[in-house]
C-alpha cells in the first residue's frame, strides 16, 4: 500500500456550544487505506465523521483533503471537494420519495454527462453490486434495515468517490449480511482505490477489514491510540485493548 | 494518446472471435458510448469474445456498466466471454456484480393506471376506511369512558401542554383573521342596509354573524390548518420511529395517553377562542360603523346588545366545541394512520387538514339547519 496521505486532521476539536465532545485530534489517512474510527457509545465518533464530511464546521483545527484546507476553502471549492466523498449514513438516509434507482441515479444525473439509458446501466450495475438487482423500482420503505444500508452503499458509490465515509456498517445487520458488506468496502478498495474511512464499534469489522485506526476516548475528550487494529490489540493502551476485547482481558 | 477520450475498437479477431479494444480515460464524467455500438456486431458467427485493455489509463464505473452490458448480450446468446485481459479490478467487481447472490424480488401492484380504475379504487378505498374511522371514534368513546371512571392512562401534563399550544399560542393569528372577518361583514352589510336606511343594523349583523357562525367556523378553519396538522405531524413521526407501537407493547392504549389530551384541549380551547373571535369581530364592525358610516359609539354598543341574547353564545360555544373535537379527530386518526417513511408524514398532515374542513362543513350546516328548526 503506497504512503499518500489522502486526509489530514490537524489538531482537531469538534463539540456542540460550549461543549467540547473531542480535541487535539491529530491523525492521516493514507490513499487506499481503510481507516477505522472506533470508541464507545457518546464518544464522538459520529460528530467526527460529521467534521469529515463537511456538515459541521469543527471548533478550531483543519481537515486537508490531498492538502487542501476544507473548512478554509471557498463555498464552491467546498463543494467540490465534498462531491469527492461519498456517504452511507446510520440508517441509509435514502430518500422516501424516490425509488432505489432514483436515489442512486439523481447524483450521476447532477454530475455526469452520461444518457439516460447508461445512467440506468450504472444503477442497474451499482445495485447488482450490493446484492439488491431487480429492486430498481422499489421505494425504501418497502425494504428491509439491511437492504436500505445496502442501497445506502449504492448511492454513496454512485460517483465512484475517492473516499467513502461509512456510519456504523454493520449496525442492524445479521452477521453474514455484515461480513458481506466488509467484503465489498475491501473490494471496492482493492478495485478502484478508494479511500474508506469506517466509524464503528463492530470488533470482528474492525479487526477484519481495518488497515489503520483511532480510538477516541469519551473519558478524556481525546484519542488515546493510533495505529493498526491488530497493533492496538496487543500492544495498546490497556483501555483499548480492554475495548477490542470485549472487556476481557487486556 | 489523448488522456481525456476513450477509444473503442470492435473487430473481428479470427473466424468466430471478436476483439473488443478499449483505450484512452474510460470515466463518467464525460459522455461514454452506449454498449448498443458493439452488440451488433456480436453476430451469430461470434462464438467468443475477447477484450484487450492495454491501452487503458484511467477507468471506472462508467466501463463497467458498458462492460456488463456486453457480457450479459453475450451471456443471452451463448457466447463465450473471456475477461483475463481486462485489469483485474475490473474483473473482480464484474464478476461481483455479475455473480451476486440472487434476490428473490417479491412480486408487486402498482395500482391501476386508467382513470376510471383509478377513480373506483379511491372511492372502494374510502368506504374501507370507514370502518376504521368509527373503530378510531369507539376508541376515543372508550377512552373517555375511562377518563370519567379515572382509569385512563394519561398525564395531566400532557392535557396542560396541548392547552397552552392550542389556545394562547393561537390567539395572534385568530385575532388578525377575525378582525378582517368583521370588517368584511361590516362593509358587506353597509352596504345593503344603506339602501332602506338602516345603516345601525350592521351591529346586529357582525354581532349575531360573528358570535353564532362565522366565528366559530373561521376559527376552526385556522386550528385545523395550525393544530389539525401538527397533531398528525407529530403522531405520524412517532409512527415512523415506532413509538406508538412501543406504548402498545406496554399495554398503554395510544389514544389514551395521546389522543385523549389533544381532543380534550381542542374541546376546551377552541370555544374559548371562538368567544375571542367573536368579540375581535364586533370589534371591527365598531371600528368600521364609527369611521366610515357614522354611527355613533354608543348607538353601536347598545344595539349590539340589543341584538345578542344567551342562545347565540350557546349556539357559537356548542359549535367551536364541536369543530374542536372534529379537528382533534381529525389530526389524530390520520397521525395514528401513517405510513412509516417521511413522505407518510407528508399525507397525513394533509389529509388531516382536509378531513378537518370536510368534516366542519358538514357539521357547520347540519347544526344551522337543526337550530333554525328547533327556532334556537
Amino acid at each position: 500500500m503506497n504512503a499518500t496521505p489522502h486526509i489530514e486532521a490537524r489538531d482537531l476539536a469538534m463539540g456542540y456550544g460550549d461543549f467540547v465532545v473531542q480535541r487535539g485530534l491529530d491523525f492521516v489517512v493514507n490513499k487506499g487505506d481503510i481507516f477505522v474510527v472506533m470508541g464507545g457509545n457518546g464518544c464522538g465518533k459520529t460528530t467526527l465523521m460529521r467534521a469529515l464530511v463537511g456538515l459541521q464546521r469543527p471548533l478550531t483545527g483543519s481537515v486537508l483533503f490531498s492538502g487542501e484546507d476544507f473548512w478554509s476553502a471557498a463555498e464552491e471549492d467546498r463543494d467540490q471537494l465534498k462531491r469527492r466523498m461519498g456517504i452511507l449514513f446510520q440508517g441509509g438516509a435514502l430518500w422516501s420519495s424516490l425509488t432505489l434507482a432514483e436515489n442512486v441515479a439523481l447524483p450521476l444525473r447532477e454530475y455526469t454527462a452520461l444518457t439516460t439509458t447508461q445512467i440506468d446501466s450504472v444503477v442497474a450495475f451499482k445495485l447488482a453490486l450490493v446484492g439488491l438487482a431487480g429492486f430498481e423500482e422499489f421505494y425504501p420503505s418497502e425494504l428491509s434495515g439491511g437492504m436500505k444500508k445496502r442501497a445506502g452503499l449504492a448511492r454513496a458509490m454512485a460517483l465512484d468517490p475517492e473516499i467513502l465515509v461509512i456510519d456504523e456498517p454493520s449496525s442492524g445487520l445479521d452477521p453474514l449480511t455484515a461480513r458481506r458488506l466488509d467484503e465489498l468496502i475491501v473490494e471496492l478498495r482493492d478495485s478502484l482505490g478508494t479511500t474508506v474511512v469506517v466509524v464503528t464499534h463492530d470488533l470482528a469489522s474492525i479487526l477484519a477489514i481495518g488497515d489503520n485506526s483511532i480510538f477516541l476516548d469519551a473519558d478524556t475528550h481525546t484519542m488515546i491510540a493510533t495505529g493498526h487494529p491488530q497493533d492496538a490489540l496487543k500492544h495498546g493502551d490497556p483501555k483499548v485493548r480492554h475495548f477490542l476485547t470485549r472487556g476481557g482481558s487486556a | 494518446m489523448d488522456k481525456a477520450a476513450w477509444q473503442l475498437d470492435a473487430r473481428p479477431a479470427g473466424a468466430d472471435e471478436l476483439l473488443i479494444t478499449l483505450g484512452g480515460r474510460w470515466c463518467m464524467a464525460a459522455a461514454l458510448p452506449s454498449p448498443d455500438s458493439v452488440t451488433p456486431r456480436l453476430a451469430a458467427n461470434v462464438r467468443r469474445v475477447r477484450f484487450d485493455a492495454t491501452g487503458l489509463t484511467d477507468w471506472d464505473t462508467g466501463m463497467l456498466s458498458f462492460l456488463g452490458g456486453i457480457l450479459k448480450t453475450c451471456a443471452e446468446r451463448g457466447i463465450a466471454a473471456d475477461t483475463t485481459d481486462l485489469p483485474p479490478g475490473a474483473q473482480r467487481l464484474l464478476t461481483m456484480a455479475l455473480t451476486a447472490p440472487e434476490q428473490r424480488v417479491p412480486g408487486r401492484n402498482n395500482g391501476p393506471t386508467g382513470i376510471s380504475a383509478q377513480v373506483g379504487t379511491a372511492m372502494i378505498e374510502f368506504v374501507r376506511g370507514m370502518p376504521a374511522m368509527l373503530a378510531f371514534l369507539g376508541e376515543i368513546a372508550q377512552s373517555l369512558g375511562r377518563l370519567m371512571t379515572g382509569r385512563a392512562r394519561f398525564r395531566m401534563r400532557d392535557l396542560w401542554l396541548e392547552i397552552e399550544e392550542v389556545g394562547p399560542r393561537a390567539l395572534p393569528i385568530v385575532s388578525v383573521i377575525s378582525f378582517l372577518v368583521g370588517l368584511i361583514l361590516a362593509y358587506l352589510g353597509a352596504d345593503q342596509l344603506k339602501l332602506v336606511g338602516a345603516q345601525i343594523f350592521i351591529a346586529d349583523l357582525v354581532a349575531i354573524g360573528m358570535v353564532r357562525e362565522v366565528g366559530a367556523l373561521m376559527t376552526g378553519i385556522i386550528i385545523a390548518g395550525r393544530t389539525g396538522a401538527s397533531f398528525a405531524a407529530q403522531l405520524g413521526t412517532m409512527q415512523v420511529n415506532e413509538e406508538i407501537d412501543a406504548f402498545r407493547t406496554l399495554g398503554i392504549a395510544p389514544v389514551d395517553f395521546l389522543v385523549l389530551p389533544r381532543i380534550l384541549a381542542l374541546m376546551l380551547m377552541v370555544p374559548l377562542l371562538t368567544l375571542y373571535a367573536g368579540f375581535i369581530g364586533m370589534l371591527a364592525g365598531l371600528v368600521v360603523s364609527v369611521t366610515i358610516f357614522d354611527i355613533g359609539v354608543f348607538e353601536y354598543y347598545t344595539e349590539t346588545l340589543r341584538a345578542l341574547e344567551l342562545k347565540h353564545f350557546l349556539v357559537g360555544l356548542a359549535k367551536g366545541s364541536v369543530y374542536g373535537a372534529m379537528i382533534a379527530f381529525a389530526g389524530c386518526l390520520r397521525g395514528l394512520q401513517c405510513g412509516r417513511s417521511a413522505e407518510a408524514v407528508g399525507h397525513a398532515a394533509t389529509s388531516a387538514v382536509v378531513t378537518a374542513i370536510l368534516l366542519i362543513t358538514i357539521a357547520a350546516s347540519v347544526m344551522t339547519i337543526v337550530f333554525y328548526q328547533l327556532g334556537i
